[in-house]
């Protein structure tokens, strides 16, 4: 009858942890492999649209980044709430690109710099205006290369 | 006989690699950047006259005009964005050597042979009230339209997807089908 014999009366053994740092560092790793880090924060409320015929961005480090949007809350008292540009961390005008993408060439290897693409990460309801003095000022800098950054269009049928 | 070492403990270990866990959650991003990628035209020199430019017949140019309402007239009848692919494709592809669609020059292309490739030139202009949302749907539609057609030419010719063609026989579906959209500078008409 030993099969039988009144539960509680041992005490479990406590789960051994040691094998809690391996499954950690495991999930760090992960992270750290298939992330990669924010490099500016956002001034811009953006909210790119749809589309369906996409291409992925391959080398991360040959992209520049212009943002076009609606300023956040808490900047809206000084910038306004009209969409705006924002390079790197401020805010700025459509005649400061060519600076940007000069220093942005700047920063590459010479043999990088005619594969350098140029993201547009747009706010859907940002009027066309401001995209078209963004990309006159992209001719003028030979920029030619863009990226209009748009989502995954969900197939709806 | 030497005295034995203490063990470092390593219980602190997890909470260390879940602090570093918890930093890279936070100051990484995973989305995968994507989106529709295009060329802009370089910038014309300066000593450039506009005669200096060849005329281009008026069957050979597929008009898309986008007004500050975001409204479409295509070939001059307003049309919404969802039918603006097949009429895009019909403009291209010209099955039928139509009189009203462009034109086709009869050229001679690795794998095809004599086929003719369509004048065809599509056009986009938009306002500067246009909102970006329509002016890249409208963009991916054409985009979409001749990426449709290359696809066709390759199952049809190859029976494969054109992805998976070698170099050489996209490069041929490239020169019948290429992508031609031009972009004139905006309009400010109306609106705001």
């Amino acid at each position: 009858m030993s099969k039988f014999r009144k539960e509680g009366s041992k005490d479990l053994p406590p789960i051994s942890t040691a094998s809690l740092p391996d499954i950690v560092f495991m999930l760090l790793f992960f992270f750290m492999v298939s992330t990669t880090m924010r490099e500016v924060t956002l001034k811009v409320q953006i909210h790119v649209p749809e589309a369906t015929e996409l291409s992925k961005l391959e080398k991360k480090s040959l992209v520049s980044y212009i943002y076009v949007g609606e300023p956040q809350k808490q900047f809206q008292k000084v910038f306004g709430s009209e969409p705006r540009i924002q390079l790197n961390d401020q805010f700025s005008q459509p005649e400061d690109i060519l600076d940007f993408i000069t220093a942005e060439r700047e920063a590459r290897d010479e043999a990088e710099v005619p594969m350098m693409i140029t993201s547009l990460k747009v706010d859907e309801f940002a009027k066309m205006g401001i995209v078209s003095d963004i990309k006159q000022e992209l001719r003028k800098a030979s920029a030619l290369h863009i990226n209009y950054s748009s989502r995954k269009k969900s197939v709806a049928e | 006989m030497a005295k034995k070492i203490p063990e470092i403990p390593a219980a602190s270990l997890a909470d260390i690699a879940f602090m570093l866990l918890i930093f890279f959650l936070v100051t990484t991003t995973m989305d995968v950047d994507s989106g529709l990628e295009r060329r802009l035209p370089p910038m014309p020199p300066e000593d450039q006259n506009d005669q200096d430019t060849p005329p281009i017949k008026e069957r050979n140019v597929f008009v898309v005009l986008v007004n500050a309402n975001d409204q479409l007239l295509v070939e001059g009848e307003p049309l919404e964005v969802d039918q603006l692919r097949d009429k895009a494709k019909e403009f291209m592809a010209n099955p039928n050597d139509s009189e009203t669609l462009p034109e086709k020059n009869y050229k001679e292309v690795p794998y095809f042979g004599n086929i003719g490739i369509s004048k065809g030139v599509i056009s986009l202009q938009n306002d500067r009230g246009t909102s970006y949302g329509t002016y890249l749907a409208v963009q991916n539609e054409l985009v979409g339209a001749i990426n449709d057609l290359r696809e066709e030419l390759a199952e049809q010719k190859f029976g494969k997807t054109y992805d998976k063609l070698e170099g050489d026989q996209q490069d041929a579906i490239k020169e019948i089908y290429p992508s031609k959209i031009s972009e004139a500078e905006p309009k400010k008409v109306g609106g705001k």
